[in-house]
C-alpha cells in the first residue's frame, strides 16, 4: 500500500492546498500506518490499566469488604500519607535508590577508567565484569542471602574463619545491616551497567583533542578534569537516570533477601503487600499514584537527557 | 565486601600523578587492580557454581572447602520431584513466556521502528518519546488493574497474559533499538534500489532485513532477558500452572536446612539462559540498555 502511495507523497510535500493536501494526507496515513499496531497495543496494556489505578486510588475498595465499595475522595491518599509504614517505604525507597545509584555510579566510573586503556587480558575482564548482570535477580539475590550472607555457613563468615581462626567474628550480616545487605547485593549487579555506559563514553571521546592535550602539556589529571569528565557527563547522567528508573521499581532484592522485614520494605513491596496480603486496593492504588509522580520527576530529568544524546546523534 | 568498594578508589589518583617516565610500570599495575576488580565482582558467581557441584554437606561448612569433591547432588535434588515440586513446568513457562512476547515484540516494533526512521512519520520525535515514557511507569503501579480484568476474563494463571504483559514491557526498547538500527541503513542504498524497480516489501525482505539482521539478534536476545527476568507481574498474576522460573525459585526464599547446593543449582540453571543470551549480545548490550541512546 505504501508503495503505490509513496510518489505522490513525496511530490505533495513542496505543494501545498487544493488536491495535494487530501493526496498528503492519505500518504501521511500510509506511513503511519506500520507505527499503529504497536503504539495502540501499547496504550492499551500499558495506559489504560493506570488510568483505572488513578480511578481506584479514590475508592474505598477492600476486596475483604466488597459491600462498602464506594466514593472516597482523597481518603486513601490521606492515610497512605499519614501511615507509618508509608512513608518509612518512602524514605527507603529514597534511601535504596540513591545509595545503589551513586555509588554503582562512582564504582562504574573507576572501573571504566581501568578498562579503557590497554591491558592483558582486557576482554577477560570486561566479560567478567558484565557477568553479575547476567544472573536472573532473584537468583542473585538467593546467592546473596544463602551462599554469601548466611552467619552458618556464607562465604563471607567462612572467609573469616579461614583468615582470623576459630575465635574470628561471625556477624548475622542481614539481621545487621539490613539495608546495606540489599544495597551491597544490587550495587553488585548494578555498577557492571554503569561500567557499561560510561565505558561507551570514553571510548566514544574525540581522540584527536585528547592527543592535542597531551601535546599542549596538559596533566592526566588536567586531561580527565576538564576533557574527559565533561564529556563524559551526559553518560553519567544516562546511567544514573536510567539506573534510579529500575531501582525505584526493585521488587526482586526486597523480596528475596529480607522479604520486606528490619524495615527494608520499599514502595514497591508495600504496594505489592497491601494489594496481595490486605487486599485493601484503594490504598494500594493510591500509593500506586504516589510511586508515579516520584517517577515522573525523575523520568522527565531522565527524558531530557535522553533527548540531548538522541538529538546530538541525530544531528550528526 | 568492603573490600570490593574499598579497592579501586585508589586508582584515579593514581592515574592522575603518575609521571609519565613511570608510565609502563603503573599501566602495569592497573592492569593488575583492573584484573581484581574484576575477579572480585565475578567471585560470587564462581562460588554460586561452585558450590552448586558441592554435596549438601560440603557446600555449607564454615571455612568454605574449596576443594571438597564435585557432585551433582545439588542438581538431582533441584531437578528431582523428591524435595519439593519439579522445575520443569516453570522453567517452560518461562520458556514460552520469554520467546513468544519476544516474537511479538518483534512482529511489532519492526514496523514501527520503519515508520520512524527509513519513511518517517512527521513529529516522529514526540512518537518515540511517548514509547519511552510508557517503560519509566512503574510496573506496580498498573499491577492492580491488570489483576482485575485478568480475573474478570478468567485470563490469571495463564501463560498468555505474562505474554502479553512482557511484550508492551519490551516494546519500547525494541523501537528505540530497532530505530537505531534502521536509521544506519544508509539511504542511497534504498534509493538505488528503487530506481532499479525494485518493490517495497522486495527492497525490505532482500536488502534492509539482511542489513539490520545483527540488530534484530541483540533486541530479541535483550527482550528475551527482561521477560526471564520478571518476577512481579508473574508473582502476583500467576499461580500453580503459569507459574514461571523466578517465581519458582522465591520457593528457596525460607531455609530449608541443608539446602545450599540445591539452591545454587537452581539459580545456576535459572540463570543459564540469561547468561548465554547476554555473552552473544555482549557487543550490543550497552546500546540495548540505553534504549539505543548510546552506539
Amino acid at each position: 500500500m505504501s508503495t503505490a502511495l509513496e510518489p505522490q507523497a513525496k511530490s505533495s510535500t513542496g505543494k501545498a492546498g487544493g488536491n495535494g493536501e487530501a493526496v498528503r494526507q492519505v500518504g501521511d496515513w500510509a506511513r503511519r500506518a506500520p507505527l499503529l499496531p504497536a503504539l495502540i497495543f501499547l496504550i492499551i496494556v500499558t495506559q489504560l490499566p493506570f488510568v483505572g489505578t488513578l480511578v481506584i486510588s479514590f475508592m474505598d475498595w477492600n476486596a475483604y469488604y466488597p459491600d462498602d465499595r464506594g466514593f472516597a475522595g482523597f481518603d486513601n491518599f490521606a492515610r497512605v500519607l499519614t501511615d507509618v509504614n508509608t512513608r518509612d517505604s518512602i524514605i527507603n525507597t529514597i534511601v535504596l535508590t540513591v545509595s545503589v545509584v551513586l555509588i554503582s555510579l562512582v564504582l562504574g566510573l573507576l572501573i571504566a577508567l581501568l578498562l579503557d586503556r590497554q591491558f592483558l587480558g582486557r576482554g577477560a575482564v570486561r566479560t567478567m565484569m558484565i557477568t553479575p548482570f547476567l544472573v536472573v535477580p532473584v537468583a542473585a539475590a538467593l546467592v546473596w542471602k544463602h551462599a554469601l550472607y548466611n552467619p552458618e555457613y556464607g562465604l563471607f563468615n567462612g572467609l573469616l574463619t579461614a583468615v582470623f581462626g576459630e575465635g574470628a567474628p561471625q556477624p548475622d550480616w542481614i539481621s545487621t545491616w539490613p539495608m546495606s545487605s540489599i544495597v551491597v547485593s544490587l550495587v553488585w549487579q548494578w555498577t557492571p551497567f554503569m561500567m557499561l555506559i560510561i565505558l561507551a563514553g570514553l571510548q566514544s571521546k574525540p581522540h584527536d583533542v585528547m592527543e592535542a592535550a597531551k601535546i599542549d602539556g596538559c596533566s592526566n589529571w588536567q586531561t580527565f578534569r576538564y576533557m574527559t569528565f565533561p564529556h563524559l557527563r551526559q553518560y553519567l547522567e544516562l546511567g544514573g537516570l536510567l539506573g534510579s528508573i529500575y531501582i525505584v521499581q526493585n521488587f526482586d532484592a526486597v523480596f528475596t533477601i529480607t522479604s520486606g522485614g528490619l524495615g527494608t520494605a520499599n514502595l514497591p513491596f508495600t504496594i505489592y503487600q497491601t494489594f496481595y496480603n490486605a487486599q485493601d486496593y484503594g490504598r494500594s492504588s493510591a500509593a500506586g499514584v504516589i510511586v508515579v509522580i516520584g517517577t515522573i520527576i525523575i523520568a522527565t530529568l531522565a527524558l531530557r537527557t535522553v533527548s540531548s544524546l538522541f538529538r546530538e546523534e541525530a544531528g550528526r | 565486601m568492603t573490600a570490593t568498594i574499598d579497592a579501586p578508589p585508589a586508582t584515579p589518583s593514581r592515574l592522575a600523578t603518575a609521571p609519565p617516565p613511570q608510565r609502563n610500570r603503573s599501566g602495569a599495575l592497573l592492569g593488575v587492580v583492573a584484573w581484581i576488580v574484576g575477579l572480585l565482582f565475578v567471585a560470587p558467581v564462581l562460588w554460586m557454581l561452585l558450590t552448586s557441584f558441592h554435596n549438601e554437606n560440603d557446600a555449607a561448612t564454615n571455612p568454605p572447602s574449596l576443594f571438597a569433591p564435585l557432585s551433582l547432588e545439588g542438581y538431582a535434588n533441584f531437578f528431582g520431584t523428591s524435595t519439593g515440586a519439579s522445575p520443569w513446568p516453570p522453567l517452560l513457562n518461562s520458556i514460552t513466556a520469554s520467546v513468544l512476547s519476544t516474537a511479538l515484540v518483534l512482529v511489532l516494533a519492526i514496523p514501527a521502528a520503519y515508520a520512524l526512521s527509513i519513511r518517517p512519520v512527521r513529529k516522529w520525535t514526540d512518537v518515540m518519546f511517548f514509547f519511552l515514557s510508557t517503560k519509566m511507569l512503574p510496573v506496580v503501579a498498573g499491577l492492580l488493574p491488570v489483576y482485575l480484568i485478568a480475573q474478570g476474563i478468567g485470563m490469571l494463571d495463564n501463560i498468555w497474559l505474562l505474554v502479553i504483559l512482557y511484550t508492551s514491557m519490551n516494546l519500547p526498547i525494541a523501537v528505540w533499538m530497532m530505530r537505531s538500527f534502521l536509521a544506519e541503513v544508509p539511504g542511497e542504498v534504498l534509493e538505488a534500489a528503487s530506481l532499479d524497480g525494485c518493490s517495497l516489501p522486495r527492497t525490505l525482505r532482500t536488502i534492509v532485513i539482511p542489513m539490520v539482521l545483527p540488530g534484530i539478534a541483540a533486541t530479541s536476545l535483550i527482550c528475551f532477558i527482561f521477560s526471564w527476568n520478571e518476577l512481579l507481574f508473574a508473582r502476583v498474576l500467576t499461580a500453580t500452572v503459569a507459574q514461571t522460573a523466578p517465581v519458582f525459585l522465591t520457593s528457596f526464599v525460607t531455609s530449608q536446612g541443608l539446602f545450599l547446593a540445591k539452591v545454587c543449582a537452581a539459580a545456576v540453571v535459572v540463570s543459564l539462559p540469561v547468561l548465554i543470551a547476554g555473552f552473544a549480545a555482549q557487543d550490543k548490550l550497552v546500546q540495548g540498555l540505553s534504549l539505543g541512546a548510546i552506539k
